[in-house]
Formats: structure tokens, sequence, C-alpha cells
């Protein structure tokens, strides 16, 4: 999700601009004075109890998730939160899910915050790599909107707190691709009329998840059948499909080199701000509605600092920086409020509760064997193309070798023997 | 001789904690199950990606060979030049690598688009678009791109060790240019030839940010394909390291066979 592996290089090549406000407030804050973001807490008290310890945590978030200061007037986060409580922030990024989760899993580092999704979260408490936070110092928990508490991959909100959500939907160019926008299905991914300017997942989870909406299957099937349906449906994609690709979305959307691509919400909305001939439409036969939320890893060893940390990103004005530099939707009911009205009544960023509740589900996490199928179909679409799935390759490969290695012992016995003469 | 050996220590313990070691944990982890019991199941699996290792093989290969015609006459050239100007090309060559190697690829990505600047510049005059990017084609030009330096490197080395008066010697004798070079020229750089290709071939082979970024994804190598195991939708380390083994193995072969062309006292395994 999100701006991942390439944010690095991206912010390299590209200006300051592209990851501005997604609000209107770029354009306003050009005309009008900079309004600069204060911070007031809630309880100044509470954060003073590491104060002159010399103590840090190890955040491990999401690339370009977090306020930063870049835009004028905006708040730096991590700095605040050491100025603040005179902790220190060590911040790095991740790029997907399954990075986090094979960092936490092999073992060698140690987190104590990390922002995984929905179905990431309820694989990490079955697998007992996240622990339960002691929300007596989260207070500012009480924030977090009631839909968003009890949520199913954490049913009793005992181990995460939700930071932001979304949807997925399409984002295309909607001078060239001439159908309502109320028209719009999935299936518009396999429209052979915009052959080779389609964009598709790299990341089997959601790519599955596109062609089980469409099949009209469960995004959280096990099924092996389902599964090898969409593997098929997925497998028909691919002569229309440009690339599999997930952070380049943002740049060949951006650039106009691909016409349709399926995205994150709030990711979607940063680049409509560079190219006006975009569009974003939550399908209407349903999505994906996915969640990322703060957690605790079991190996933390700063738990009560940790749990400041995430009070502090449940704080309303720290809340409400990162999500309007960040453009993703807020479960954060303060947050929400300060927000203009403008973008609260973005049918992209806060669709109605129709839409929430009837056609979007929330991925939970599959068996291992579910997850393994999907792993192994994935692979198999991907190098679908050299169908001729040579059998006799891996023992003509062994002969060979054994050839070649007997042929190299021949070579040297008969030098040896030269060389005596 | 004793006290020069101690020297070696340094290197001997950096040598067996990164590289021995590894290697051991590598086959440990391919043998093994994740409750630690020994299984040869990751290893036959390797067996069902058969064509995604025939796919590399073939790209890295056709890499190579690009990369080996195009560095040859200019390697040459290089070393025939005054001492100076050597220097200053050399240096040129090295350009490129001064920058980062993802930045490098990425540039191709903007280049080679739909939209991208290629593209743009037949369209005026009237041709296009053509399909340049994710294609095998594009990962290859990516290898030769980013690789190329690597076979500069070696071939001029050893040409500019080539004594004028060799070459001199042989058209004294009768050589006419073709002879030249197969019979003085070629035989003299094989060591740089082989250790140009090396260099080349295995980088290219294992590759996977290349094929990810140029290939679109849809031309998965074996690179993408260990690296979908250790950080893919499903994490099975035991598989990866499977597969690293195996690729291993294959290059170890085809290094051998290799190496059975340069001369004996210079083989590089």
């Amino acid at each position: 999700m999100k701006k991942k592996i390439f944010a690095l290089v991206m912010i390299s090549v590209m200006t300051l601009g592209m990851f501005g406000g997604c609000s209107s407030e770029e354009e306003t804050a050009e005309e009008e004075e900079i309004v600069e973001q204060t911070l007031t807490v809630s309880d100044p008290d509470y954060y003073t109890r590491f104060k002159g310890k010399d103590i840090s945590i190890n955040v491990y978030n999401w690339g370009e998730y977090i306020s930063t200061g870049a835009d004028e007037g905006t708040l730096d986060v991590n700095t605040e939160f050491e100025k603040l409580t005179g902790i220190k922030v060590n911040y790095t990024n991740f790029a997907t899910n399954e990075e986090l989760y094979a960092k936490l899993k092999g073992g060698g580092a140690s987190y104590d915050i990390v922002i995984p999704s929905d179905y990431m979260i309820s694989k990490m408490i079955k697998e007992k790599l996240i622990q339960k936070l002691d929300f007596d110092n989260i207070p500012n928990f009480s924030y977090i909107m009631d839909n968003f508490r009890n949520m199913e991959y954490d049913p009793e909100n005992e181990y995460s707190v939700p930071y932001t959500w979304g949807t997925v939907g399409i984002i295309y160019d909607e001078t060239v691709v001439d159908i309502n926008e109320e028209d719009i299905d999935w299936d518009l991914l396999w429209n052979e009329e915009y052959a080779d300017q389609i964009l598709m997942f790299d990341n089997p989870r959601d790519a599955f998840a596109i062609a089980e909406i469409l099949l009209g299957y469960s995004l959280n099937t096990e099924n092996p059948d389902e599964l090898a349906a969409a593997a098929e449906k997925l497998k028909k994609q691919k002569k229309v499909v440009q690339g599999y690709v997930m952070d380049e979305i943002f740049d060949k959307m951006g650039a106009g080199d691909a016409l349709i691509a399926p995205y994150y919400a709030g990711d979607a909305l940063t680049i409509m701000e560079e190219n006006d001939s975009l569009n974003f439409v939550v399908p209407k036969s349903g999505t994906n509605l996915f969640v990322d939320a703060m957690c605790i890893p079991k190996s933390s060893k700063q738990k009560e600092a940790a749990e400041m940390y995430i009070n502090f990103m449940c704080e309303p004005d720290i809340a409400y920086a990162n999500i309007d530099y960040i453009c993703y939707s807020t479960p954060h009911s303060a947050a929400f409020d300060m927000l203009d009205d403008e973008v609260k009544n973005d049918p992209i960023s806060y669709p109605d509760e129709e839409l929430i509740a009837n056609r979007t589900t929330v991925f939970v996490n599959l068996s291992d064997e579910a997850n393994k199928t999907m792993q192994d179909l994935w692979t198999e679409m991907k190098s679908a193309d050299d169908e001729t799935t040579n059998k006799w390759l891996v023992p003509v490969f062994l002969i060979a070798c054994l050839a070649t290695i007997i042929i190299v012992l021949i070579r040297r016995h008969i030098k040896s023997k030269k060389d005596i003469f | 001789m004793k006290q020069l050996k101690v020297l070696s220590v340094p290197y001997l313990v950096w040598m067996v904690i990164f590289i021995l070691v590894p290697i051991i944990m590598v086959a440990f982890f391919a043998f093994t199950n994740e409750d630690g019991s020994f299984t040869i199941k990751h290893i036959s699996d390797v067996g069902q990606y058969a064509n995604i290792f025939v796919h590399s093989i073939w790209l890295a290969l056709i890499a190579t060979v690009i990369c080996l015609v195009l560095a040859y006459p200019i390697a040459f050239i290089i070393s025939r030049m005054e001492k100076h100007r050597q220097g200053t090309m050399m240096m040129i060559v090295m350009l490129p690598m001064w920058m980062n190697f993802l930045l490098r690829t990425y540039a191709w990505m903007t280049l080679l688009g739909n939209n991208g600047i290629i593209n743009h510049l037949l369209g005026m005059v009237g041709l296009g678009p053509y399909k340049l990017i994710n294609t095998s084609g594009a990962v290859v030009l990516g290898m030769v791109y980013n690789y190329l330096p690597f076979m500069i490197l070696p071939l001029y080395s050893v040409m500019a060790k080539i004594d004028k008066s060799v070459i001199e010697a042989s058209r004294d004798l009768g050589c006419n240019s073709v002879n030249v070079l197969f019979r003085v020229i070629v035989p003299l750089s094989l060591p740089g030839i082989t250790s140009g290709i090396t260099m080349v071939f295995v980088p290219a082979i294992s590759t996977f940010i290349i094929s990810r970024m140029l290939g679109g994804g849809s031309n998965l190598l074996i690179g993408d394909l260990i690296e979908m195991q250790f950080l893919g939708n499903s994490y099975n380390p035991h598989l990866g390291a499977a597969i690293s083994l195996v690729l291993m193995v294959i290059i170890l072969v085809i290094m051998t066979v290799m190496n059975q062309f340069s001369p004996d006292d210079q083989v590089l395994i």
C-alpha cells in the first residue's frame, strides 16, 4: 500500500510539490498568509514522565505516512514528540506489510511502534508478534470513532489503535476512458480497448481481491477452487496489462503513461492534484476497505514510551497534521472535525455510510494454507508466458551438470598425465 | 613469510563470519522445515520454477554477450591510447556508476515509457509509439546499461598490459589484422574476458530490481522469485534459500564450464 518502495527515488526525482497537501489548502496558502499550526496537548504532564531518562523508541512506518513539516506551517510530528517528551524517535520506513512481517518474524530488529494493515494485524496477533496495549496509557483512544473500534482483525480491540483508513478504487483518465462514472466496475481493468494502458497491483492479496470481487466471491475466501478461478481471471488480464506495479502507479498515472489503474484513495487524491484529467471511482460492485493501525511488537523494550507515542499520535492537533499531509481518511473524530468542509464531504476520502456498509470488505488474515495457495497461483500466473512448463528441464540440467563434471575431471586427468613428461 | 600470513587474518575472519557462515545458513535453511527437521521438499519444489530459471539465464546470457561485444572494441581502443587520455576515458566509462544504481534504472523508466522521451521523439518524426518498457528487451537493456562498466574494466586492465611490440612482432611475422586479433589479442586478453563475463553474468542472473522496474513485473526473474519468498505475500525463507542454493550451483557449473576456456594458471574458481 501507499507510496512504497520507490518513495526514496521519487523524492529525488520529483519536485516537492508532488507531496504537498491534498486539500485545497495549497492554493489558499498561497493567497492567504500561512497559518502556522500550533500544538496543544491535552495533558502535558503525562508526556514528561520520561524526560531526562535518555531513552529512545524505534518507529517503523510506511513511507510518506507522517507529517514531516515539509509543507510550510505544518507540524513535524516526530520532532514535536521529542521536544515534548525528551524521548528520541528513530524513524524508519517499510514498503509492504510483508516486509514488516518478515522483519518482525526474523527477530533481528527491535521496533517499538509498527503500523501494519488489518489482515497483517490479525496474522501478527495469531503468531504473537504484537502485544496487548495498556489503554490506560492511551487516554486519547477516546477520539477514535466507534465504527473503527473492535474491527474484525482485532475483535476486542486490545492490540491496535487505528491510524488511517481508506478504500481501493480505480483511477483513470476521464478524458480518454469514455464511461459514466457510475457504470465503472472492476472489469474496466480487463477492457481490451485499453490494452497496454492498464496497470495492475503487483501484490497477490490486492490483485486477487479485485478478481474475487468480479467473480462474486468473498475477499477473504480460502476456497482453493475460488482462488484458482481468481488466478485464471488474472491470467486472462495479463495480455491487456502494461505492467504489474505498486508505487510506480503514482508517477505512471501522473505522467499519463497509463490510463487505468487500481489504487488507494489517499494516494489517488494526491495524484489528482497533479493531473486534472484523472478521476477516481470506487467501482459499483464493491471494494476493499483497509485500516492501518498502530501496534507494539512483542520485542519492544520501551512499551510505556511506545504507548505514549501512540497517545501522542492521537492528539487532535497531531492527528490532523498527519491526515492533512498524507491525504488518507482518518478514524479520529477530533481530527475529522478540524478538516475543511470540502475534504469532509469529499466522497473519495469519506464515502457515505451506505457505501461503506454494503460495498466494502475488510481483509482478514487467511490461513497459512490459503496464503500459500495464493502465492503459488500468483507466481504461476506471473510466469505464465512460457507456458511450456518443461518437466524434462530439471533432469536435463542435472545430467548436463554431471556431464560437465566428468568432462572437467577427464580433462584434468589427461593434463596431469601430460605434465609428467 | 610467517609474519606476512598474519596479515591475512583480518580477511580470513571476515570471510568466515560474513561469507562462509551465511552460505552454511542458506544451505541449512534450504534443507530444513519450519520446525527445523531435515527435508528435501523445498529443493524439489524449486523444479516447478524451471521456466523462470531458463528465462533468467537466457536474459543474463544475452546481456552478457551484448556487453562483451560492446566492451571489447572500446576496451582495446582505450588501451591503445596515450596514457593520460586513457585515464580520462576510463573516468568517462566509470562516470555513470557514480550515480545511484536505482536512480539510473529509474531514469530508463521515464525514457522508455509510452509517453516517454524516446517515444516522444519518435512521434515527432511520425513513428510509434512503440511498446518499449515492460518487455524482456527493456530488462536486457537495463542489465547491459548497468553492468557494462564491469565488462570494460577487467578487459581494459588486461589489454593495457599487452605490449605494443607483441602486436608489432606478429605483424612482422606476417599476421593480417584478423589474425592479430584472434591469435594474439584475444588469447592474451582471455583472463579479462572470463572475469568480465563473470562480473556481468552473475549479477545479471540474480537481479530483481531491474526486472521489477523495467520488466513491469511480468518478466519474473530468479531474483524476483527469491525476493517474493522473503518479502512477498508468502513468507517462506526455506524455499527462498533453496532457490538461492540452486542458483548458486547453476552459476558454479556455468563458471566451471567457462573456466575450461581460460589458461589453467588463471582459473577463477
